[in-house]
């Protein structure tokens, strides 16, 4: 695990950030997800998971250390191709959508690209087609439901053909159904993910690594099953998986009552 | 969310006002009430033919003149301005049943009401073919400011979201008892009001965080390019231009109505 290709797609060195209000959020991050990995990024509420991630496409800036996505360090200079290659897919639907149609809001990340006429209206729909969403294409996100518009909103990262896709709580507020179409839709993406959650079930079925964020540093990195099943570890970090929820070590996640 | 109920000036519709690119007709209307207002307000057999040549766009825009007559709503209150004028005027009084009015009183009343009120009918039939997305883009097309444009693209988005959260919040005070009966609960629907715009706010804040995350520099991409042709220019021209005929037309030959 934490390797894979030669170059990584994401790599975060002693990353520290501290708000200018003086709160520390990060102290020393250390992280490297390979190509084609798809990882849960697991820690309690005020670990630090979404400053992190604001890291991750340079929206804020390291106090220290460095983040490289497929080797490419993010800074000042190259912020346009961080954020092509880095997808975030924010956590309220409503913030991410805020075109007037679905078509106009998956073209925006690809137009602000350069990209323009038959190619642009070509990757809008390949976009849409890859989360099952195409036949929304001319509707106003807000008469969406909210799991069609947490869908469209992982198009409209997609559509800019990120290097890494990255999460932040993609399980919230979804009810079974549209949890468990979007779970089918992420693995069939051929992209590297980085899912940001405290919901451990939907980490264990879709990742089969995760690191756990918590204090501001990395505190675990192993395979998913592991890291679940440890107790002792989970506690520690403020996580727990929900009731009559039981991870063993090596079979099948069993639902213990 | 509440079924977009702000786009009910909007009458769906696929007559030949309908499909005229929408810059085209914002740059009608805009000319078009130019010429109005440049009109001297003697001349009323030139407003009658304003008129009427609204009365042709709504024809052939297939919008009823019930739909209009209800929209004209919004002119109210400079109707009540316009009436009053003659009260407070000063100036050669007439009488009217029994009423003492001042003459420049009603000619700047009759001005007022003719203006606002082709002008308004002229906005309600541009409203009722163009949906809003498409007068925003048009706006775009026009150089219209690009922040303004932008501000009303995002109000046009977040109207529903930010409505729906207002009910909400109305939703949980009444669910622990409160209704606005009198003057002392002013406070706590401003502190809600207040909320509100924090939270909007904060909503404004992320929307940026998420169009940087897209590559967002400042401007809006062109991401549906509207041309317009120069039959769909000169179609649009026609209203304008009638207008422009009848006030030149009215300025050549002297006058056109009593008065002057």
């Amino acid at each position: 695990m934490g390797g894979g290709g030669v170059t990584a797609s994401l790599e975060v060195s002693r990353l520290a950030y501290a708000y200018p209000d003086g709160t520390q959020a990060l102290f020393g991050v250390d992280l490297r997800i390979g190509r084609g990995e798809r990882v849960a990024l697991l820690g309690p509420n005020g670990a630090g998971k979404t400053t992190l991630v604001l890291h991750l496409n340079g929206i804020l800036t390291a106090g220290h250390g460095t983040v490289t996505v497929a080797g490419l360090p993010v800074s000042k200079g190259s912020l346009q191709e961080v954020r092509r290659r880095v997808g975030l897919v924010f956590q309220d639907p409503d913030d991410q959508l805020f075109m007037p149609t679905v078509r106009e809001d998956v073209a925006f990340g690809p137009a602000n690209l350069g990209i323009r006429g038959e190619e642009l209206q070509q990757r809008v729909k390949d976009a849409l087609e890859k989360v099952g969403m195409l036949e929304a294409i001319d509707r106003p996100p807000h008469h969406l439901s909210f799991g069609q518009r947490r869908r469209v909103a992982v198009a409209t990262v997609l559509a800019m053909e990120p290097e890494i896709l990255v999460l932040d709580e993609p399980s919230s507020n979804l009810d079974p159904a549209s949890r468990r179409e979007l779970a089918e839709i992420l693995r069939g993406l051929d992209v590297t993910v980085l899912m940001v959650t405290h919901d451990l079930p939907y980490a264990l079925e879709l990742c089969e690594r995760s690191l756990i964020l918590s204090g501001g540093v990395i505190a675990a990195d192993g395979p998913t099953r592991e890291i679940l099943s440890d107790a002792g570890l989970l506690a520690a970090h403020r996580l727990e998986l929900p009731y009559g929820f039981t991870v063993g070590r090596g079979g099948t996640p069993e639902s213990a009552r | 969310m509440g079924a977009g109920h702000h786009h009910q000036l909007y009458r769906p519709g696929d007559t030949p006002v309908h499909r005229l690119p929408p810059q085209c007709k914002l740059a009608a209307v805009a000319a078009f009430a130019l010429a109005v207002v440049a009109t001297p307000r003697e001349w009323f057999a030139a407003f009658a033919v304003y008129a009427l040549l609204l009365a042709g766009v709504a024809a052939l825009a297939k919008v009823p003149p019930g739909f209009v007559l209800r929209r004209m709503a919004i002119e109210i209150p400079f109707v009540l301005f316009a009436v009053a004028i003659p009260f407070v005027g000063t100036g050669e009084r007439v009488s009217l049943a029994g009423l003492s009015l001042s003459l420049p009183g009603l000619w700047a009343a009759w001005n007022v009401l003719a203006k606002a009120t082709l002008g308004v009918v002229a906005s309600i039939l541009l409203a009722a073919t163009t949906e809003p997305r498409l007068m925003l883009l048009g706006a775009q097309r026009l150089r219209l400011p690009p922040m303004l444009v932008q501000i009303a693209m995002f109000m046009l988005r977040y109207m529903d979201v930010i409505m729906d959260e207002m009910r909400r919040m109305r939703v949980a005070r009444e669910s622990r008892g409160f209704t606005a009966r009198d003057v002392r609960h002013i406070p706590v629907v401003a502190r809600s009001a207040g909320a509100l715009f924090i939270r909007s706010y904060e909503r404004g804040e992320r929307v940026h965080l998420a169009m940087l995350s897209r590559g967002y520099t400042g401007s809006m991409p062109v991401i549906q390019d509207l041309t317009a042709s120069v039959r769909q220019w000169l179609l649009a021209g026609t209203l304008p231009g009638a207008a422009l005929a009848v006030l030149l037309g009215g300025a050549l030959l002297g006058t056109w109505g009593v008065g002057a």
